[in-house]
């Protein structure tokens, strides 16, 4: 294919003048608002459907969702999450839901961030929704437990409220 | 005896600041890119001053990180200093050296102010001043020629063959484009040079010496491997070019280089095209404060250069070769040939008085 | 302080010329030429012919040498290994050597005869010279090395048709 090369005028083949344009213009830009956001002081605004860290949830009423299936801990390729299923009190609030983790550990050293543990859980308890650091001064710090993967959780409304129904 | 001792401390004071320069100015370059990027750059480390007994420090200068350099020092010193098994030991450790060395030597002959207490501000006035600068100057090639050969890799190699055939070339045109200067000075002598322009205009000032200033300045950008013409180091082409096989301080001499020969690449040009240290309305001669003043002028010309050589390496993109060689010897050497006929013509005419 | 400032620089010079043909290694041999040249710009210094020394770096040390690497880093010349004699090349460098020693002689003890009157190696003074008393080998120069550069363009022009 032979391609027909644009005739230049000689203003362009001087060259100078597109120079010169383009150091105006980097030279506006030294004036310009800058768009660096200064990390540690200003943080990002993370938008809503941003995939974390995985996390546990609670419903509405404050319960745990996670039925302590180890679903997720069978599922789990770099086995990062281990759990230690109890058993609710008979008479207690939701005594039928029969089980519920007394021990849920997610290693985020070995976690890869798959997401397999989100897609197989029955009770929709575990989400990759939370921050996007993740940092500790020690291996031990980067185990999170139960209550600090339920901290950075928090709550997430379910429609379906399958425990009252019973 | 005297007269060798007022010499060293001038020899000290100009190395000094010509290296305390090449230490700032890159931290100008990092702030400036940033900013026509719309980013922020370094501004965080200050100059450490105090430190508490909790650990924290008070810094000066945070906000404008004038503390950057002294770390950049520091962490060049620090890194390991590996040298590849394959690599020729000897020139690979006289390369930075050699690259570094000439940029430094070029500051003996360069004016930079007129008299203070009785003494002139130049290192060696030599009456061949401009020639010794090339002569010098055409030095820097074999840094970075024996860093890219000594490597013994390919993409040094290719960095080095690139760099020894841009250098030379655009010497030419650096020599040629400077003929017209001397030929309207009648002086070889760089102290003379600024001296003519402080009784007339600055050479700049003549209509027959922008094409010789502007072939002066792009071929003062290729000699010293600045964008547009970096082709030596190009990032993306040669993974670095003639410096890829060294780290640490070796790498950060090559890196000053640079920084030095830009400098010296400014001052030279300030000297020849704008009026050294000279400036309207600032008497040639005088006492201490004139002298000083003619100092701060040379210096504050430098800073607006340095400036403008930052700003066309962050504006402009690379060349390519072919472009880079045709663009240096099909239209800068006929025309800096041009221009010397022109101004023989000029000063026949007797138009420069 | 000149004659130890000579002495100095004519051995140094004189050895790191040595160098140059002892060397094994060609790049060395360049690097000690440049050397020997850098030596010969200070005797050239110490004559107070400033131009000629600056001319000397600039020219030799700075492009030609840069050239004569350019060309050992492209021909990727090794190291020489074994060193061969040829009975002609020796008989032939003998006979060169010889009619240049004759010649120097006879140049040095004119020079010497004639007790150098004192010349300001200015630019000045050498521009002068070029251009009026020695006009005529300057421009034969001048062209003889547009002859070359003529001839290099012609050689290494693709052929079109």
């Amino acid at each position: 294919m032979k391609l027909e090369r644009p005739k230049l005028t000689l203003a362009e083949r001087l060259y100078l003048p597109a120079i010169l344009s383009g150091l105006a213009l980097t030279f506006s830009h030294i004036f310009r608002k800058k768009v660096t956001l200064q990390y540690p002081e200003e943080k990002p605004e993370i938008p809503p459907g941003y995939r974390g860290q995985p996390v546990l949830v609670k419903d509405e009423e404050g319960r745990v969702k996670c039925v302590a299936c180890q679903l997720c801990e069978f599922v789990c390729p770099p086995r990062a999450i281990t759990i230690k299923p109890m058993e609710y009190p008979e008479n207690a609030k939701y005594g039928k839901v029969e089980k519920i983790p007394a021990e849920f550990d997610i290693d985020m050293l070995r976690c890869i961030y798959c997401g397999y543990c989100e897609e197989v859980c029955p009770e929709q308890a575990i989400f990759l929704r939370g921050p996007y650091s993740v940092t500790g001064l020690s291996r031990k710090a980067m185990v999170f437990n139960k209550e600090k993967l339920l901290e950075l959780g928090g709550t997430l409304p379910d429609p379906i409220k399958k425990w009252q129904k019973k | 005896m005297e007269a060798i001792l007022i010499h060293l401390i001038k020899i000290a004071c100009v190395l000094g600041v010509v290296l305390f320069i090449c230490a700032y100015i890159v931290l100008v370059e990092r702030r400036v890119c940033a900013f026509i990027q719309d980013r922020l750059g370094p501004n965080r480390v200050g100059i450490p001053l105090w430190i508490r007994k909790d650990g924290s420090a008070i810094t000066l200068g945070g906000k404008w990180a004038l503390g950057q350099p002294l770390v950049d020092a520091c962490k060049s010193l620090l890194k390991e200093d590996f040298v590849p098994a394959h690599v020729n030991k000897l020139y690979f450790w006289l390369a930075p050296m050699l690259a570094m060395s000439p940029a430094l030597i070029v500051f003996a002959v360069i004016p930079f102010g007129s008299k203070l207490f009785g003494e002139s501000m130049i290192l060696a006035d030599v009456n061949v001043g401009i020639l010794f600068v090339f002569a010098i100057a055409s030095f820097t090639v074999y840094g970075i020629m024996l860093a890219g050969w000594s490597s013994n890799s390919k993409y040094p190699f290719l960095g080095g063959i690139r760099s020894s055939a841009q250098l030379i070339s655009y010497e030419i045109c650096l020599g040629l484009s400077v003929i017209p200067l001397f030929m309207q000075v009648e002086s070889l002598k760089l102290s003379e040079v600024v001296t003519w322009q402080s009784n007339h205009l600055w050479l700049i000032c003549y209509p027959w010496n922008w094409l010789p200033a502007l072939i002066f300045l792009a071929s003062s950008f290729a000699e010293t491997n600045r964008l547009p013409f970096d082709l030596p180091e190009a990032e993306q082409e040669l993974a670095g070019g003639y410096n890829v096989e060294y780290s640490s301080m070796k790498f950060a001499m090559f890196f000053m280089a640079e920084y030095t020969s830009m400098i010296a690449a400014s001052a030279l040009m300030v000297t020849l095209f704008l009026g050294g240290w000279s400036l309207p309305f600032v008497p040639a001669t005088g006492g201490v404060l004139v002298g000083l003043a003619h100092i701060c002028i040379f210096l504050a010309k430098l800073f607006a250069l340095l400036f403008f050589f930052i700003w066309v390496r962050w504006t402009l993109p690379r060349f390519r070769y072919d472009q880079l060689m045709g663009l240096g010897w099909k239209v800068f050497l006929p025309l800096a040939l041009l221009n010397v006929l022109i101004v023989a013509g000029v000063i026949i005419l007797g138009w420069v008085k | 302080m000149h004659d130890q400032l000579f002495w100095f620089f004519s051995i140094a010079m004189l050895l790191s010329g040595l160098l140059v043909i002892l060397g094994r290694n060609p790049v060395t041999s360049a690097m000690f030429l440049v050397l020997s040249l850098f030596f010969m710009a200070g005797l050239f210094v110490l004559l107070e012919a400033y131009f000629l020394a600056i001319i000397q770096i600039l020219v030799y040390a700075g492009a030609v040498i840069v050239l004569f690497l350019f060309v050992i880093m492209l021909l990727d010349l090794k190291t020489e290994n074994v060193r061969q004699f040829k009975r002609f090349g020796v008989f032939g460098a003998l006979v060169v050597a010889g009619a240049l020693a004759w010649k120097l002689t006879s140049v040095v003890s004119a020079v010497l005869a004639a007790a150098a009157k004192p010349v300001v190696g200015t630019t000045e003074a050498m521009g002068k010279l070029l251009f009026t008393q020695y006009l005529l080998p300057f421009e034969v120069t001048s062209v003889l090395l547009l002859i070359a550069m003529v001839g290099v363009v012609v050689l290494s022009r693709k052929e079109t048709k």
